[in-house]
């Protein structure tokens, strides 16, 4: 599909020209019940994507004196794009109603990035947190319908399955045992750096969200559910963001997110259904390409390097916003029960020792996700619908 | 603008995506639940927390009684004088959200009916009467020397229950009658805490508390019948 050969040439739209309205940035929002429930992941994953330009740009402007300005001029207008993308979202989602969808982001994205990989190791991290993430929607699930009373299924409109994949409860492991393998910056494919900056950012968000949506809950087993899986998705950040080569330079991982931005906002924008929205990522997609080839005149200036060393020209597979309902479910047939030791994967009955007495430790006997989801088995219009019957 | 409800392509239902309903379904068969616990786990904890958890706050020492004047002030309301005082708080801090429901649907109602609409003098009425109660009730806190701008456990539990209403009447994409249906939860509720209310500054022994409770109570009766009648006019013009 997208081929970012021809980036350089197309300079998109010059910074000083991207520029916001408040009317822009808190606008119409979309319509959780008509909206179709990819637009819905389309934002959520576009939101989770500013947030981490701007996070990687601060921390590199801790250390860069000299990268200070043009990165505060860059952010400003990432933080408006952020803005405009997340208050599309509509006052009527519950959090919980939210996470469900953040779940299906993780599910859905996950899917596609691992069958777009072209690193067996990287595509095994994928297929691996997959199964988690799934497993935390059927968990939330679970938590919605006993809790609020609603159906996860109203926001994940029959796209993803709401099953119990691998455990929650033994998702928990000793550190050392959530780092991986890195690619190496020299021979890594484009659309592997591509695929471990997307998927961390993604991550990076879901973690935050918890965290700050975790305490507005009452119910003492919902608090405890987000602190359970709020961890998890530290742990994830963890593994997602150890794919990335640590030997890379700031301005090298400045690179490789401004190209992950233009090929995200490339296919949500080849793939919505929402003509209003297409808009907005169509002019994003110019947004980016403009901050792109500013972030390439900058890696010319300060490391004396040719951009094309980093982002190796390449076809890129389509990031694809649909059902991944097969391929997760063979996923789940077959790898439900890996776990690791270190960075290698492996079955159950060999996981570290660290990570089930770092586990043991924390249930004392009692899992949240557990306690929420005994004997839950998804029903149409919730499991009280079920009983009826 | 949103006017009345529509026929659209609502995403939402099972019905809406048969086949994959039917996957959904037999995955849920294929891979059943894999926790055996007692699906009450969630009720056992309510249960459980609530025996060891602590209050949500209390009810601050009214700053005119500390001391010796405490004394007397037990006197006036009974023993437990902070019940009457938590009661008028949260009814004062009802009042004062209704103040702003009625903003927002005024508001509403501005964008979706005529100017000279006796709709419009019909809530800003309401809107000024909820203000009255308002400083009703901070009076008769005072007089009872008790704070009227601290926030009383049940006040600030008013505020919680309130949010949802605050949130509808002030989505652009709600209609009248949704925003009536919304306000009609707050005027049951407030109609409901008015007669409470008197009846406990009655048990106190503050008559004309008591008295002055008992009329807000009937001009929020009145509300309660409008806003009723509204909401049915509405849905019948919806539906004709």
């Amino acid at each position: 599909m997208h081929d970012l050969k021809g980036i350089f040439d197309n300079q998109g739209t010059p910074l000083e020209k991207q520029r916001f309205t408040w009317r822009e940035m808190a606008g119409k929002p979309i319509s959780k019940l008509d909206d179709d429930a990819f637009t819905r992941v389309r934002i959520i994953l576009l939101n989770g994507i500013e947030q981490d330009a701007l996070r990687l740009k601060h921390y590199g402007a801790r250390f860069n004196r000299e990268l200070q300005l043009p990165l505060a001029r860059i952010r400003r207008v990432e933080q408006h794009q952020m803005t405009a993308v997340n208050w599309l979202i509509s006052a009527d989602h519950s959090p919980l109603e939210t996470t469900i969808a953040y779940e299906q982001v993780a599910t859905e994205v996950t899917a596609s990035v691992a069958q777009n990989e072209p690193d067996p190791y990287q595509a095994q991290t994928y297929r691996f947190g997959l199964l988690e993430d799934f497993d935390h929607l059927y968990r939330y699930a679970a938590m919605l319908d006993r809790l609020e009373g609603k159906d996860a299924n109203n926001i994940l409109q029959g796209y993803t399955d709401i099953i119990p994949a691998r455990p929650t409860s033994e998702h928990h492991r000793a550190p050392e045992d959530d780092l991986r393998e890195s690619y190496q910056k020299s021979k890594a494919a484009l659309m592997t750096k591509i695929n471990a900056a997307l998927v961390t950012a993604a991550e990076y968000q879901t973690h935050d969200y918890y965290m700050n949506i975790g305490p507005t809950l009452s119910d003492p087993l919902a608090r405890q559910l987000y602190a359970e899986i709020a961890s998890v998705e530290e742990q994830h950040v963890t593994q997602y963001g150890s794919l990335m080569d640590p030997d890379e330079s700031f301005m090298e991982k400045w690179l490789i997110h401004e190209a992950m931005e233009v090929y995200v906002y490339h296919c949500c924008a080849q793939q919505e259904s929402n003509p209003r929205l297409r808009q907005m990522w169509e002019r994003f997609l110019d947004y980016e390409l403009g901050q792109l080839n500013l972030a390439c005149e900058l890696f010319k200036t300060h490391e004396r390097r040719d951009p094309a060393e980093v982002l190796a020209s390449e076809d890129l597979p389509t990031l694809q916003f649909k059902s991944h309902r097969d391929f997760v479910r063979k996923v789940l047939q077959e790898e439900k029960d890996l776990r690791t030791v270190g960075a290698s994967f492996v079955d159950k009955t060999e996981e570290s020792e660290a990570s089930l007495l770092y586990r043991h430790h924390l249930h004392e006997g009692y899992s949240p996700a557990s306690a929420v989801s005994g004997n839950y088995q998804w029903a149409p219009g919730t499991e009280l619908s079920r009983k009826i019957a | 603008m949103a006017t009345s409800v529509r026929v659209g392509h609502n995403m939402t239902g099972a019905q809406m995506c048969p086949e994959e309903t039917k996957r959904l379904l037999h995955a849920a068969d294929l891979f059943p639940p894999d926790v055996g616990f007692d699906e009450t786990a969630i009720q056992q904890l309510r249960e459980m927390e609530s025996e060891v958890q602590d209050s949500i706050g209390s009810v601050p020492i009214p700053g005119s009684v500390k001391g010796a004047v405490k004394t007397s002030f037990n006197k006036l309301l009974g023993k437990n004088p902070e019940v009457l005082i938590d009661k008028i708080a949260e009814r004062l801090a009802f009042e004062r959200t209704g103040v702003r429901l009625y903003d927002a649907l005024l508001a509403k109602t501005r964008a979706l009916v005529p100017v000279d609409s006796p709709q419009l003098s019909l809530f800003q009425q309401f809107r000024q009467e909820e203000l009255d109660h308002f400083h009703l009730l901070a009076d008769a806190l005072e007089y009872l020397g008790a704070d009227p701008t601290a926030q009383t456990p049940s006040a600030d539990l008013a505020g919680v229950s309130a949010q949802g209403i605050v949130k509808i009447l002030t989505d652009p994409r709600t209609n009248l009658s949704q925003c009536l249906n919304a306000i009609l939860i707050a005027e049951l509720a407030d109609n409901a805490g008015w007669d409470l209310l008197a009846q406990l500054a009655e048990q106190a022994g503050q008559m004309d508390m008591a008295r002055d409770f008992t009329q807000a109570g009937d001009e929020e009766k009145n509300h309660l019948t409008q806003i009723q009648h509204l909401l049915q006019m509405e849905l019948a013009a919806d539906l004709s």
